[in-house]
């Protein structure tokens, strides 16, 4: 069937129906808490902690991604899954990298045979693009995760917690230990409502503050040598672009910003890690300064830079669902108001006030985007996955000013398209859009095109956009697509918003 | 009248592509320094084709040929010098090749039956050309002068400096003579990528001494040299008060007059009309 | 054996090599072939035709380059390659 935004989704799923409908639901729903009843928690392996829960064909395993592409514990329990060859394991990790390679033969060989996840890049993509997971890969958004988690939508039999510091009753957190990688945020859903919850650690020590992951949750704690690879767990100290276009498209979101007036005392922010991203961040650190401004807070993943703007006094506060590099990290240590937050307080439409419902202005990126403004950041122009939308739809939702900031073409690709391959954030919850050859302004927003009138920015339709991208590039062959739906894409409140589609066997 | 000019080296696909996103008032088509011998061809004909399909409306579209006692300068304009392009920026200028080149571009635009004419922007960038600058300036075709600091330094046998004491006198022996034949004083570029406090300080002082322009080696340096080389507001404003006061004398007879407290001769007025040109031309208004 | 060959694996630009062979064969590998292979090809065949070459073996490995920059590196190669029939 077709939901609202005229594309197939699977017949039994809930169809996207527009952001009026959504939030239909008066009362947030929330199962349970679970609380351990383990005293004695400590297992001296996952081989043993496999035979005690027990651990059998069928179940729902769940894994965060605070250590990224240097992640040791999905490897850790796919290796168990493989030695006793379960089947028809369901895997929930927050994010799938690289590094989680092993999955794909366990993929095909039918050991794990459904994946819920908000972000998949590397070999991983492959292996479910190529059609191998039996049953579909369900794409959540950050919020989305933690709905779907506390409403029982996605229930987890065993949740392993990686935490870099904890102590035997299972208390942690990630801010001490050879692995440190900051806030837990995206673990908590798990820790409170899965069935039994697991804390793998690398540094056991006694003295835990503050404390993160509750040991009232907790009921196994394993300590291993390592949890993670730590030049894979944090990106180094992670740069702004240098490349002149890139910089250009920054400079001018940073012109359109003052001029619709975003730049204000109190203001809020959030941007990503990329190097467009952070060049944006450091001309907004620029002109606060120059105008002496002070604002409120920003948030998401938190970096380097946005530390630098806190600690000069820019942002009162920082909310940190996740730390980018090492400066993060010891920022969170030091610094009272540099607040870790849950992904549920992060962007769970059903929070009471979702830190993503106070932003001012998000920066944001895309793969694709069309002349509605729906933005893909799933999947690449051939269907293979190489991202999802972690807080992507959450945050487009939320903020007042969401901003697309990409090239407009790359290699003789357009990013403005006719028609993307994968919709992940609706278009109605995107405002602008800034490329290198002008920017455009969703014609829904009249508030803002009203108060670029008299601009002297290269203003333009997203059609006219459209139409330099085809007189510079070309007009692309269109492509067909696999009819055989391997995945959707679910929006925050739960409604299917798109479908993924098996890979076409003749990639090159 | 340019601010900005944006080397772009020619053999570069991804940078001509790129070469109307910055908003320079010219572009340099490098076929000399920025190519390796080794692949003059090959950036010529990508030059070549590259002017074939893309017009870069609004933009001065210059090309630096290779200087001209090189084997490569003639084949440089049998192929590029047509009506695609503005102007041909001369290396290693003396006033005989400056002319040499007008004499070529009489011949060409003649076979071609072009009703363009081509300019010629001719680098500075030796004690001899310095001495000849004013022949240089007067020359057909001529339309500006550029400062070519650091080749010019290698002929002084001196280094270049953050001052540039080394240069001062080349530099306002250049602004003399463009300004004696009313054509762009253009600046040789600021090469510290890093330093754009640098830039701006070199700029503002360049400008002072009369400069109009300024070359940049990246894209980085174009907005902070546009503003530099703008008139700002305060002076369009004083300019626009200028004018308007001059036309309400025309209108009431009344001879000489006077704007906050300061008499307004004919060199104040024709000061005030250039302002007011310049801020229409770079849509400052 | 002449072989001519121009351009490089940059993005945005393709690497073209030509040599002598009995007709015309073109092959080619791209970043957006499945978007641009046939326009590509369709370069390549209208410059050999105003170039009048008939006889030639064309490998094109393509980043994504434009139609100016394929027929730029063709042209190019051809030269380079030395057997250029005007």
């Amino acid at each position: 069937m077709k939901n609202s935004l005229n594309r197939f989704i699977p017949d039994n799923m809930k169809a996207y129906d527009g952001l009026n409908q959504i939030f239909k639901q008066k009362n947030r729903k929330l199962v349970p808490e679970i609380l351990t009843k383990n005293e004695n928690k400590q297992v001296n392996s996952l081989r043993i902690l496999f035979d005690l829960i027990p651990i059998t064909d069928g179940m729902t395993l769940s894994f965060h991604h605070h250590l990224r592409n240097g992640d040791g514990i999905i490897n850790m329990v796919l290796n168990e899954i493989k030695t006793r060859n379960l089947k028809n394991m369901t895997l929930a990790p927050s994010a799938i990298f690289p590094i989680h390679e092993p999955m794909c033969e366990l993929i095909k060989n039918k050991s794990i045979t459904q994946i819920f996840t908000n972000y998949i890049n590397g070999p991983v993509s492959q292996t479910i693009g190529d059609g191998y997971l039996e049953k579909l890969v369900i794409m959540d958004t950050h919020g989305g995760r933690a709905r779907a988690i506390e409403s029982g939508e996605l229930f987890i039999d065993v949740a392993f917690i990686g935490v870099p510091c904890a102590d035997i009753y299972g208390n942690g957190n990630g801010l001490e230990g050879p692995s440190a990688c900051g806030t837990l945020g995206y673990a908590i859903a798990d820790m409170k409502y899965a069935k039994h919850k697991v804390v793998i650690t690398d540094y056991l020590t006694s003295n835990i503050a503050p404390i993160e992951i509750e040991s009232k949750y907790i009921d196994y704690v394993i300590k291993v040598n390592a949890i993670g690879k730590s030049e894979g767990i944090v990106s180094g100290t992670t740069r702004p672009t240098k490349d002149p276009v890139q910089l250009k498209i920054a400079r001018d979101t940073i012109k359109l910003i003052k001029e619709l007036g975003y730049i204000k005392k109190d203001m809020s922010f959030q941007t990503g890690a990329g190097g467009t991203s952070l060049a944006v961040a450091q001309m907004l650190i620029n002109r606060m300064i120059e105008n002496k401004i002070k604002g409120s807070f920003a948030s998401g993943g938190i970096t380097g830079y946005l530390v630098e703007m806190h600690e000069y006094g820019l942002f009162k506060r920082l909310y940190d669902v996740q730390c980018f590099d090492h400066e993060a990290i010891a920022s969170l240590k030091r610094n009272a108001n540099h607040y870790a937050m849950s992904a549920s307080k992060y962007a769970n439409p059903f929070e009471e006030n979702p830190i993503v419902n106070d932003l001012d202005v998000v920066i944001l990126g895309a793969t694709e985007i069309d002349s509605d403004f729906n933005v893909n950041v799933t999947t690449d122009s051939n269907g293979l996955i190489i991202g999802g939308s972690g807080g992507h739809s959450d945050t487009a939702f939320g903020a007042k000013l969401t901003i697309i900031t990409t090239n407009l073409v790359k290699s003789r690709t357009s990013i403005v398209k006719d028609y993307v391959t994968t919709i992940t954030t609706p278009g109605e919850t995107v405002d602008c859009l800034v490329t290198e050859r002008g920017i455009a302004i969703n014609p829904k927003r009249t508030d803002l095109i009203k108060k670029l009138s008299n601009s002297k920015l290269n203003i333009l339709t997203i059609d006219q956009l459209l139409l330099k991208a085809h007189d510079l590039i070309g007009i692309p062959k269109e492509i067909e697509f696999n009819q055989k739906v391997i995945g959707v894409v679910r929006y925050r409140d739960g409604s299917i918003i798109d479908s993924i589609y098996k890979l076409r066997g003749d990639q090159k | 009248m340019r601010r900005s000019l944006l080397f772009i080296p020619a053999n570069s696909p991804a940078m001509l592509q790129n070469a109307d996103v910055f908003a320079a008032d010219a572009v340099i088509f490098d076929l000399e320094d920025a190519v390796a011998l080794s692949e003059k061809d090959a950036a010529l004909n990508l030059l070549d084709q590259f002017l074939n399909k893309f017009e870069l409306k609004g933009i001065e579209k210059i090309v630096r040929i290779n200087q001209l006692d090189s084997p490569f300068s003639i084949t440089d304009l049998k192929l590029i010098a047509n009506k695609r392009i503005d102007t041909i920026m001369l290396p290693k200028a003396s006033y005989r090749y400056t002319l040499n080149l007008a004499k070529m571009l009489d011949k060409i635009e003649k076979h071609n039956h072009m009703t363009k004419s081509i300019n010629i922007l001719p680098i500075i960038e030796s004690s001899k050309s310095v001495i000849e600058i004013n022949k240089i300036a007067s020359a057909p075709r001529v339309n500006g002068l550029l400062l070519g600091g650091e080749d010019l330094a290698t002929d002084l046998e001196v280094e270049r400096t953050e001052t540039g004491h080394e240069i001062f006198l080349s530099r306002a022996m250049l602004i003399l003579a463009a300004k004696a034949n009313k054509i762009d004083a253009i600046d040789t570029p600021y090469t510290d990528m890093k330093n754009e406090e640098g830039l701006k300080k070199d700029s503002k002082f360049s400008k002072g001494l009369g400069m109009n322009a300024r070359v940049c080696i990246h894209p980085n340096q174009i907005d902070a040299i546009n503003e530099i080389f703008s008139p700002n507001q305060n002076e369009i404003d004083h300019a626009q008060k200028i004018i308007n006061a001059y036309q309400d004398s025309i209108k009431t007879g009344k001879g000489a007059f006077s704007v906050d407290g300061k008499m307004i001769d004919k060199p104040i007025i024709e000061r005030a009309q250039k302002v007011l040109e310049k801020a229409e031309q770079w849509n400052l208004l | 054996m002449k072989i001519g060959s121009a351009g490089t694996f940059e993005s945005n630009d393709c690497l073209i090599t030509v040599k002598k062979h009995k007709g015309i064969k073109i092959d080619i590998q791209s970043i957006v072939f499945d978007q641009f292979g046939e326009q590509i090809e369709q370069v390549i065949k209208t410059t050999l035709k105003e170039l009048r070459v008939e006889n030639i073996y064309v490998s094109c490995n393509d980043k994504g380059a434009l139609d100016y920059t394929i027929k730029a590196r063709l042209l190019t190669a051809i030269q380079r390659m030395g057997e250029f029939h005007a």
